[in-house]
C-alpha cells in the first residue's frame, strides 16, 4: 500500500515537472478551462445580483395587500374605504396610541434617462405617507434628509440613484409638468424599493390624475407568523376583494421569471463551453501522453503500476484545469463582482437596478467544474496511457 | 485539387485529435449562433420598424393613458394620413402568469391597413371586421397554444376587469403570419370597441397611437407638430418614429446586449486558442515530413497553402456544422415565447458567422503555416534524426 502511494506521488511529480517541456498545449488547456469559468461566474452573478436586489434581507414582517387577481403593484387597486379596512384587521402591529402600522401606497412609472446609456427607462416612482417609513424598519436616509409632507419632494433609493440621471441630492427632476427637488438618498424599504423613487402620496395623486385611491397597503405584523391570522381576516371580508402576503414572498414571486431566465441561459452557455474546454483538454491530454509514451512505458518496465501511472495523468489534468479555473474566477471577480447594471423586469415592468454579486458558493461551483472538466480531461488518455503494451511504446519513437 | 488527398489523409492521421477540435469549433459556432438568435430577439423590433410610422404615447410614461378623442386631432394635423389606437392589455390565460404573450386591443381595419408586414386571408379578414369579440392570433401563438380559428378563449385582464368580474371571451377569427422573419408573431390582437363596451372602468382610454405619415423625410416635423397640439394639456404626449420606439423598449433590457458580446468574445478566444494550438502541434509533429516534401520540390508557397488549407478545413466543417445547429434548432422556435417572442438566426448574423469561420481557419493556421513555410529542409530532415 505505501509502495502503492508513493509510485503515485512519485510518476505524479515527476509528469508535473514535465509540464514546462509541453508549455503551449499545458497552457492553452488552463486558459480554454478559465474561460469557462469565467463565463460561468460572469452570467451566473447577474441572476446572483438580481436575486440580491430583489431579496429582502431586512424585516420579515411587512405584509403587503394588492386587489385580487392584481399580478403587480401597477395593476392592483384599492379605494381609500378599502385601505382602512385593511387597517383594521388582526395581526398588524400598532403603536403605543393604538394606531396600525400600515401605510397606503402608490405606484406609478416615470421615464427618467439611464446615467450610462442616457436612453429612457422606467423607472417606479412610489407614493407614501409618513407611516412607510416605520412600516419598514431597515429604512435608512443615507443622505440628504427625509422628504416633507406637501411639498414637490422626492427621495431616491440607493440603486436609482446610482442608475438614473438627475438623483443627485440638491438636484431636480422634471416630470410631466412638475418640478421635483431630491432631498435624499435611502437605503433598504424592502428589496427593489432601493431602485424606486418616493414621495409624498398626497402630493403624487393629483399630478397622475389619481385622486380616487392607492394601489397597495404594506402593513407592519405582529409578527411573520400572523400572515395567515392577517389573510384570514381579509379574504374572509366581505367588503373587500384583496389579496395579502408577506412581502418577501411577493418579491420572490415577482423576480422568479428573470432569475431563472438568466439562470437557463447561464447554465446553458456554460454547459456547452464546458463541453468545447473538456474536448480542448482531452486533445492537449492525449498529446502528452503520446509525447510521453516511451517515458510512461519505461517507468512500466521499471516495476511502476498501471493504477499509479493513470492516477498521475488525471492528477496533471486536474493540476492544469485548477490553475485555469482559479485564474478564470479570479479575472471574474475582480472585473464583475459589483459592476452596476439595471435591466428592466418583465413582470413588473420596471427597472431594477442591481450590482453583480460572485458569491462565494459561485465560485466554489465554478471551481467544481473545472475540477470536473480537468478530470474527464484525464480520464481516457490516462487509461490509454496504462493500457499500452510495454514492449511496443519502448520501440515507438 | 490534386492536393485535397494530402490534406485528407493529413486529417486523418491523428483520427481522436481531428474529431475533438472539429468538436469544440462546432460548439463555438453553436453557442455565436444562438448567442446571436437571443441578442437579435431582444433587439429585433427595432429592424422591422416602418420609417413612415410613428408612435405617440403619454409623455410621463408608457403606463399613462391618453384620450380617445386624441385620435382625430392626431389626424388633424398635417401630413399624418391616419392614427391607430392600441391598448396594453396584459391578458391572462388560464389563471398562469407564465402563459404570457401580448394581448393587444386596436382597430381593427386602420391596424391591418398601418401594418401591410402582417398578412391575414381575405376571408379572415372580413370575419374579424365582423365580429365584435373577434381576435387575430399571430402563428407562433396559435402554434403554441394549438388554437385554431373557431376557438373561443377565455382572458382575465388585471388592467382591464371586465363588468362584473368576469373572464372576458374572445373568438378566434383568424390566424396571422408575417411576410419577414423578423415579424413578431407571437401576440394577439382584439378589437378596441369590444374592450371598451366592455370594460369596468377606465372608458375611452388608450395606450398608445400608431400614427401612419404620408412622406417619411417629414416624420420629426410631424411627431413634432403632434406633441405641440397638446402641449400643457393633462395629456402631452412623446411621439417618436417608430424604430426610435422601439430601440427605447430594447435598452430598457439594458446592458444585456453588452454582455452577450462579451461572452461572445471569451467564447471565441477561448475556442481559438484551442484550435490554434493543435494546429500548431500538428505542424511540429510533421516537421520532417514537411522538410520532406520540400527536399522533393514543393515551394514555399506551396507548403504554406496546404498547412492553411488543413485549418481551413477543419475550421469550416466544424464551423458550419456549428451554424447549421444553430440555424436548426432557432427554426424550432423560442424555448421561452413570453420573453423571447422573435426568435430566428438573422441573415446578418448567418453572414457574420462564416466570415468567422474563415477567419478562424486563416488565424488558426497562418503561425504554423509561416513556421513551416521557414523551414530549412536540413535542419527539418535533421531535427528527429
Amino acid at each position: 500500500m505505501m509502495n502503492w502511494l508513493s509510485q503515485i506521488v512519485s510518476v505524479s511529480l515527476f509528469s508535473l515537472r514535465t509540464i514546462p517541456a509541453r508549455k503551449g498545449a499545458a497552457i492553452t488547456t488552463a486558459i480554454g478551462i478559465a474561460g469557462v469559468v469565467a463565463v460561468f461566474v460572469g452570467v451566473l452573478s447577474i441572476a446572483e445580483g438580481f436575486r440580491a436586489a430583489m431579496t429582502v434581507s431586512g424585516p420579515q414582517d411587512v405584509a403587503i395587500v394588492l386587489r385580487a387577481g392584481a399580478d403587480s403593484e401597477m395593476t392592483s387597486g384599492l379605494t381609500r374605504e378599502e385601505t382602512r379596512l385593511i387597517a383594521d384587521a388582526p395581526g398588524i402591529a400598532r403603536t403605543p396610541e393604538g394606531a396600525p402600522f400600515t401605510s397606503s401606497e402608490l405606484f406609478v412609472m416615470v421615464n427618467l434617462p439611464k446615467r450610462s446609456t442616457g436612453t429612457d427607462a422606467n423607472v417606479p416612482m412610489r407614493g407614501v405617507g409618513k407611516e412607510a417609513m416605520a412600516v419598514r424598519s431597515d429604512f435608512k436616509i443615507l443622505e440628504g434628509r427625509n422628504i416633507e409632507l406637501g411639498k414637490n419632494e422626492v427621495i431616491a433609493g440607493i440603486g436609482a440613484a446610482r442608475s438614473f440621471a438627475g438623483l443627485d441630492v440638491g438636484k431636480k427632476i422634471h416630470i410631466g409638468m412638475i418640478d421635483w427637488e431630491v432631498v435624499g438618498i435611502f437605503s433598504g424599504g424592502g428589496g427593489s424599493a432601493e431602485s424606486e423613487i418616493w414621495t409624498d402620496s398626497a402630493v403624487l395623486q393629483p399630478a397622475y390624475n389619481r385622486q380616487e385611491g392607492f394601489q397597495s397597503v404594506y402593513a407592519k405584523l405582529i409578527s411573520p407568523q400572523d400572515i395567515d391570522q392577517f389573510r384570514g381576516a381579509l379574504e374572509s371580508n366581505p367588503q373587500l376583494k384583496v389579496k395579502a402576503m408577506l412581502q418577501s414572498e411577493w418579491l420572490s414571486e415577482q423576480s422568479t421569471m428573470l432569475t431563472g431566465f438568466i439562470q437557463g441561459i447561464g447554465y446553458f452557455i456554460t454547459g456547452l463551453m464546458a463541453l468545447g474546454a473538456l474536448f480542448g483538454a482531452l486533445n492537449t491530454m492525449y498529446s502528452a501522453v503520446a509525447a510521453r509514451t516511451r517515458e510512461i512505458a519505461t517507468l512500466r518496465a521499471l516495476g511502476f503500476g498501471a493504477s499509479p501511472i493513470v492516477l498521475s495523468v488525471m492528477f496533471e489534468s486536474l493540476v492544469l484545469s485548477l490553475a485555469g479555473g482559479a485564474a478564470g474566477a479570479a479575472a471574474a471577480y475582480f472585473t464583475l463582482n459589483g459592476y452596476q447594471a439595471s435591466t428592466i423586469n418583465w413582470q413588473s415592468f420596471s427597472q431594477i437596478a442591481f450590482a453583480f454579486t460572485v458569491t462565494p458558493a459561485l465560485l466554489a461551483n465554478a471551481i467544481l467544474w473545472a475540477a470536473v472538466i480537468g478530470v474527464l480531461g484525464g480520464l481516457f488518455p490516462a487509461i490509454r496511457a496504462a493500457r499500452l503494451p510495454i514492449a511496443t511504446a519502448l520501440r515507438e519513437i | 485539387m490534386k492536393f485535397l488527398a494530402l490534406i485528407w489523409s493529413n486529417l486523418k492521421r491523428k483520427k481522436l485529435r481531428t474529431a475533438l477540435t472539429l468538436l469544440s469549433i462546432f460548439i463555438a459556432f453553436l453557442l455565436f449562433g444562438l448567442l446571436c438568435t437571443i441578442k437579435e430577439s431582444f433587439t429585433g423590433g427595432v429592424t422591422m420598424a416602418g420609417a413612415d410610422r410613428l408612435i405617440t404615447r403619454h409623455k410621463v410614461s408608457l403606463i399613462m393613458s391618453l384620450p380617445e378623442a386624441h385620435r382625430v386631432k392626431i389626424e388633424r394635423i398635417n401630413g399624418v394620413a391616419y392614427a391607430v389606437p392600441f391598448v396594453w392589455f396584459n391578458g391572462i390565460y388560464q389563471d398562469k402568469p407564465e402563459n404570457f404573450f401580448a394581448t393587444i386591443p386596436t382597430d381593427p381595419e386602420a391596424f391591418l391597413k398601418m401594418y401591410p408586414e402582417y398578412t391575414l386571408p381575405e376571408a379572415e379578414k372580413k370575419a374579424w371586421l365582423e365580429t365584435r369579440s373577434g381576435a387575430i392570433v399571430g402563428r407562433t401563438l396559435a402554434d403554441r397554444f394549438q388554437w385554431k380559428v373557431g376557438d373561443r378563449i377565455p382572458l382575465m385582464s388585471p388592467i382591464w376587469p371586465h363588468t362584473g368580474d368576469t373572464a372576458w371571451e374572445f373568438d378566434i377569427v383568424g390566424i396571422f403570419d408575417g411576410t419577414k422573419k423578423s415579424a413578431d408573431t407571437s401576440g394577439m390582437y382584439m378589437r378596441y370597441d369590444y374592450l371598451d363596451e366592455g370594460r369596468a372602468r377606465g372608458d375611452g382610454e388608450v395606450g398608445w397611437y400608431g400614427v401612419q405619415i404620408a412622406d417619411p423625410d417629414r416624420a420629426t416635423e410631424v411627431a413634432a407638430a403632434i406633441d405641440k397640439e397638446f402641449e400643457n394639456s393633462p395629456y402631452e404626449t412623446k411621439t417618436e418614429p417608430e424604430g426610435a420606439f422601439m430601440q427605447g423598449f430594447a435598452q430598457q433590457i439594458g446592458d444585456m446586449g453588452t454582455i452577450l458580446t462579451a461572452i461572445l468574445s471569451s467564447v471565441f478566444f477561448t475556442i481559438l486558442l484551442v484550435a490554434g494550438n493543435t494546429m500548431a502541434q500538428t505542424v511540429r509533429e510533421r516537421t520532417e515530413e514537411i522538410g520532406v516534401l520540400k527536399a522533393m520540390g514543393f515551394t514555399n508557397e506551396l507548403v504554406l497553402a496546404l498547412v492553411l488549407a488543413e485549418s481551413s478545413v477543419i475550421a469550416m466543417v466544424g464551423g458550419f456544422a456549428g451554424l447549421a445547429a444553430a440555424w436548426l434548432i432557432a427554426a424550432g422556435g423560442s424555448p421561452v415565447p413570453g420573453m423571447l417572442p422573435i426568435f430566428y438566426f438573422a441573415p446578418h448574423y448567418v453572414a457574420l458567422g462564416v466570415a468567422l469561420v474563415f477567419a478562424l481557419g486563416f488565424v488558426a493556421g497562418i503561425l504554423p503555416a509561416l513556421q513551416a513555410m521557414r523551414l530549412q529542409i536540413a535542419v527539418a530532415l535533421r531535427r528527429n534524426a
